[in-house]
């Protein structure tokens, strides 16, 4: 009975989980492109399903990866369980909030809400990848400025949300800006100033 | 370091807290305004703002271990049930499952004092606990879940709050779902019955408004880890000390050999101010299998097992005099607390916010089959606030008098409870200065607007504590370069705790915000600071780190003062240098002086003082509402919100103007959209993701424009701070409804205010 109720609120990753393949194959770490020092969550040998089954190559954050991944793999759990970028969030698991936003080929994506195979022979830019060198990108340096966030979770996909609306459009109205970043959300409300930092961004990047 | 202990009091609803704690033996001076300072009240950038927006910032959602499993609970799919059995063998068998915890394996650990326990045979709500599952990853974890055979028997339930209480209703322990004792609170003043009688008019009106749900972005998540017999728990909370005691209490180890770290946290708004079940569960497992282990709840669980806003049904009569004499107030509340203990008291604004002599209210709070409440910014308040203002409203109407009037008529100086004059109240400037700026004079009578799109504007007024109290301290350590650490048991809810500590460090030792390095959230590394919790945390901590600098600066003058040979009075200080004041020339930077007298680092832990027993410390504010309703799709627009309060002294423009814009943007979703829907037939809950469960996204952003009348409360500390977390969202609901009815000129007494429920009173009006 337990198994019926809870079959009513399948959630996605069950889903392609129960479409998935089984998983054979090894997981191959790339440690180029971790960035930090922090080590990888898993250890191979003690890893049962971070075991992929099928090729992938695709750019990240200008970087050339080949790895294998399972048909299940979303891009988010490719990006932060394998490739341990960790800026990109994940709050609904369910493409309705926006925090995991990563740029494909330079346009806004749900990362939870594809496939890691999907991105195959595709670039795709993290926040982590937004970065210059050291440095923050104009948007990312205007949101501090702006005080375009609080708690910080929502930003990063604010902040890939805001880079791909500005890449689109250089001269935003506000009400260009709330339709272009609508699919995010920010439960700590911060909206006023993530739509002053978009704008004082556009400004920035037109001089 | 002169301190003294004294019994520290401060209040919180009806609860008058009393704690002992330690405080500076004499009262410190207070700070010059902030016209006269260079930090404090500038607009100066979140110091963790890097880490954010470069996606550096480690959440406790994004901590790993290279050994670490991942839990995931199993919980009742029902509202109510027996466990009869439970069958985990073929969960065991899945490959990478390490360990199962059931209430046939577990210690018996009490929760919600002895409502129940950590895993009960009997579960209450969609979203009970059953089991609890560690492996190598979560996708086994949750594979293995869908494995375990539970024998449930159904019980009869309630999931209303108004079904609950009647005689004919499952009973979820046996006996009236209203507790008793502690289901009931009443509270009078003077003559309810006199008040009415002596009314020119009376109105009553019934009010209800919805559960809501927290619904931070990060998830509750908490990472568990035994080393020996230390236990150290990343947890997202807001409230790391607490978290610490109850866990160890739980498991009946020391609190000493708890350690609770919280860094970086994506938002709780009163969701994460206790100890998590799964952090216990997680515990436990850890200790077994001898790996730290990890667990992050879903969108799903977030929605059915953390907390909310409780609903509120409310029956209010309100009488007064024809020249706008607030005459009497009676409410009679009923709350669904969920199916273990929690409180849905909604009366304090009726009691509270105006001057009113006759006052009787009754509240009742309730055990229904759903997903406890939790404190959930600015608990009751928001409610509460949302029908005294509408009521108001209403009664205004009915006497010919201007809604604004009508409550300046009723201003307050002395607290209505305790006949204290408060330290300060400047709600009359905020009336004005908001009024100005939403051009209140171009209201017009409600319903009067022709056409489809008709505009309204609306007001509600605001109170609350947030006044902060001691025991709260902070150590400032200052090190040989003259760089500076400040460690304080405080959180980071989003909220700018980081930077207001920087900035306080900043102003009181002249040194760049640069030089300073933050500690938070760390129950080992810190001294104790209260939970995030109330608007509290500004309030309780900054004096703590004032008391601290001013200490660190004591020192070095007092250093100083032996290298060269001076009294203190001739020397001063200024930007890391104290020179003596008749010869500028002659002078040791802080760097210097520690050297000198061979020092590494000097410390000192600030304490925040005692409040005043003479006054009442509250906060207050108006917010005004304008918006469009376009009444054939039932539609509303919020245009403009004007959010004018007296919060005490600001620290940080930008971080409170970005609160209070959170406030209003979380009061906007809790006015027109936010709900949790319960299908009755079945006990279920059909708003289990963000799509269903609606939130403010960016478009429906108005234009908000914050007006801070204060400059400072010196008679709260010498910081002169209070909290604005909860003040920025209390009377955005309010406003916003009395606006809708200042547009439409029909009255819906029901939150959220939906296009249904605007159409359905459009036709039924005629």
């Amino acid at each position: 009975m337990s198994k019926n109720s809870k079959s009513k609120n399948l959630s996605r990753r069950q889903f392609i989980t129960k479409a998935g393949t089984g998983a054979v194959g090894s997981y191959v770490l790339f440690p180029t492109i971790v960035k930090s020092n922090k080590s990888l969550n898993h250890s191979g040998e003690e890893i049962t399903n971070l075991k992929g089954d099928t090729d992938l190559s695709l750019n990240v954050n200008g970087k050339n990866i080949k790895t294998k991944v399972n048909a299940n793999t979303t891009l988010v759990e490719l990006l932060r369980d394998h490739l341990n970028l960790t800026g990109t969030k994940v709050a609904c698991n369910n493409g309705e909030c926006g925090s995991c936003s990563v740029l494909l080929d330079g346009k806004v994506v749900y990362s939870c809400h594809m496939l890691a195979l999907d991105a195959q022979g595709k670039s795709v830019t993290t926040v982590e990848g937004l970065m210059e060198g050291n440095n923050l990108s104009i948007v990312q340096e205007t949101f501090i400025e702006k005080d375009g966030l609080q708690c910080g979770f929502c930003t990063p996909g604010q902040v890939i949300a805001a880079t791909a609306l500005l890449n689109k459009n250089p001269n935003p109205t506000m009400d260009e800006v709330k339709e272009g970043m609508a699919g995010n959300l920010c439960r700590c409300g911060a909206y006023p100033k993530i739509i002053d930092s978009v704008l004082a961004a556009a400004e920035k990047l037109k001089s | 370091m002169n301190r003294k202990i004294i019994k520290s009091k401060s209040y919180l609803y009806d609860e008058k807290i009393e704690s002992i704690a330690e405080v500076p033996e004499k009262e410190l001076e207070s700070l010059p305004l902030n016209k006269d300072l260079k930090f404090i009240g500038k607009a100066i950038p979140r110091v963790d703002g890097e880490e954010k927006v470069s996606g550096t910032a480690v959440f406790t959602f994004d901590k790993t271990f290279t050994n670490i499993a991942h839990a995931k609970t199993l919980r009742s799919p029902y509202p109510f049930a027996k466990i009869m059995s439970i069958d985990i063998s073929k969960a065991k068998k899945v490959n990478g499952v390490l360990k199962i915890i059931t209430n046939e394996n577990s210690p018996e650990i009490e929760w919600y004092g002895d409502y129940s326990k950590l895993f009960d045979q009997t579960v209450r709500y969609e979203g009970d606990e059953v089991a609890f599952i560690v492996a190598e990853t979560e996708d086994i974890a949750e594979k293995a879940l869908s494995l375990i055979e539970v024998n449930y028997k159904e019980l009869d339930f309630v999931t209303n709050t108004l079904e609950s209480i009647k005689d004919s209703s499952p009973k979820i322990y046996n006996k009236s779902n209203i507790p008793d004792p502690g289901g009931h609170a009443n509270y009078s003043r003077g003559n309810y019955e006199e008040g009415i009688k002596y009314s020119d008019v009376v109105i009553e009106r019934e009010y209800s408004t919805q559960v809501a749900i927290h619904n931070p972005l990060e998830p509750h998540c908490t990472i568990t880890k035994w080393e020996d017999d230390e236990l150290i728990i990343w947890d997202s909370t807001q409230a790391v000390f607490s978290v610490r005691d109850a866990i160890a209490s739980r498991l009946k180890i020391p609190a000493s050999k708890v350690r609770v770290i919280k860094e970086y946290m994506g938002g709780g708004f009163g969701a994460k101010l206790e100890a998590g079940k799964y952090s216990v569960m997680a515990a436990l497992a850890a200790r077994e299998i001898k790996r730290p282990v990890k667990v992050v709840l879903d969108r799903r669980e977030m929605n059915l097992a953390v907390g909310n806003r409780p609903d509120s049904q409310q029956k209010i009569t309100a009488g007064a005099k024809k020249d706008g004499t607030l005459m009497a107030l009676g409410l009679t509340s009923h709350g669904g607390m969920g199916a273990y203990p929690a409180g849905t008291y909604v009366h304090w604004p009726l009691r509270s916010l105006y001057k009113c002599d006759n006052i009787e209210s009754n509240e009742y709070r309730t055990f229904i089959n759903a997903g406890r409440a939790r404190p959930f910014r600015a608990p009751g308040h928001v409610q509460g606030t949302f029908a005294l203002e509408s009521i108001l409203d209403d009664l205004a109407e009915k006497i010919e008098m201007d809604p604004l009037e009508f409550r300046k008529k009723n201003f307050t100086s002395i607290d209505q409870d305790s006949k204290l004059p408060y330290t300060s109240k400047k709600l009359m400037e905020a009336y004005d200065a908001g009024a100005k700026a939403i051009n209140w004079n171009n209201r017009k009578p409600a319903g009067t607007i022709e056409g489809v799109i008709k505009r309204g504007l609306g007001l509600a007024s605001q109170i609350w504590w947030g006044g902060g109290s001691p025991p709260a301290y902070a150590t400032v350590k200052m090190n040989r370069d003259g760089s500076v650490q400040v460690l304080c048991g405080s959180q980071d809810l989003g909220t700018g705790t980081y930077t207001i500590i920087a900035q306080v460090t900043a102003e009181v030792l002249e040194i760049p915000i640069e030089s300073i390095n933050v500690l938070i959230g760390d129950t080992q590394a810190t001294p104790y600071a209260p939970s995030s919790g109330g608007s509290t945390t500004a309030p309780s901590i900054t004096p703590a780190v004032y008391d601290g600098s001013l200490q660190i600066k004591k020192k070095l003058i007092a250093g100083a003062s032996a290298i060269m040979e001076l009294p203190t009075d001739e020397l001063s200080y200024s930007q890391g240098k104290i020179s003596e004041k008749k010869n500028k020339d002659n002078f040791l930077t802080n760097s210097q002086i520690i050297r000198k007298i061979r020092e590494r680092v000097l410390v000192a832990t600030g304490a925040r003082n005692q409040n005043t027993d003479k006054y009442a410390i509250n906060t207050f504010g108006v917010q005004f509402a304008d918006v469009e309703v376009n009444t054939l799709t039932g539609k509303v627009t919020v245009n403009k919100i004007v959010a004018a309060h007296d919060i005490g002294r600001t620290l940080n423009r930008q971080t409170l103007e970005n609160q209070f814009h959170g406030g209003v943007m979380m009061g906007l979703g809790y006015a027109l959209m936010e709900e949790r829907i319960i299908d009755e037939y079945t006990g279920k809950v059909l708003t289990t993701n963000i799509h269903d469960y609606k939130m403010a996204t960016m478009k429906d952003t108005p234009d908000i424009d914050v007006i801070i009348v204060s400059e400072t409360d010196p008679l709260v500390s010498a910081v002169g701070v209070k909290g604005i977390g909860e003040p920025a969202m209390i009377p955005t609901p309010g406003a916003i409804a009395n606006a809708i009815y200042n547009a439409i000129g029909v009255r819906i007494n029901s939150l959220p205010i939906t296009p249904d429920k605007i159409i359905t009173a459009l036709n039924n009006r005629g």
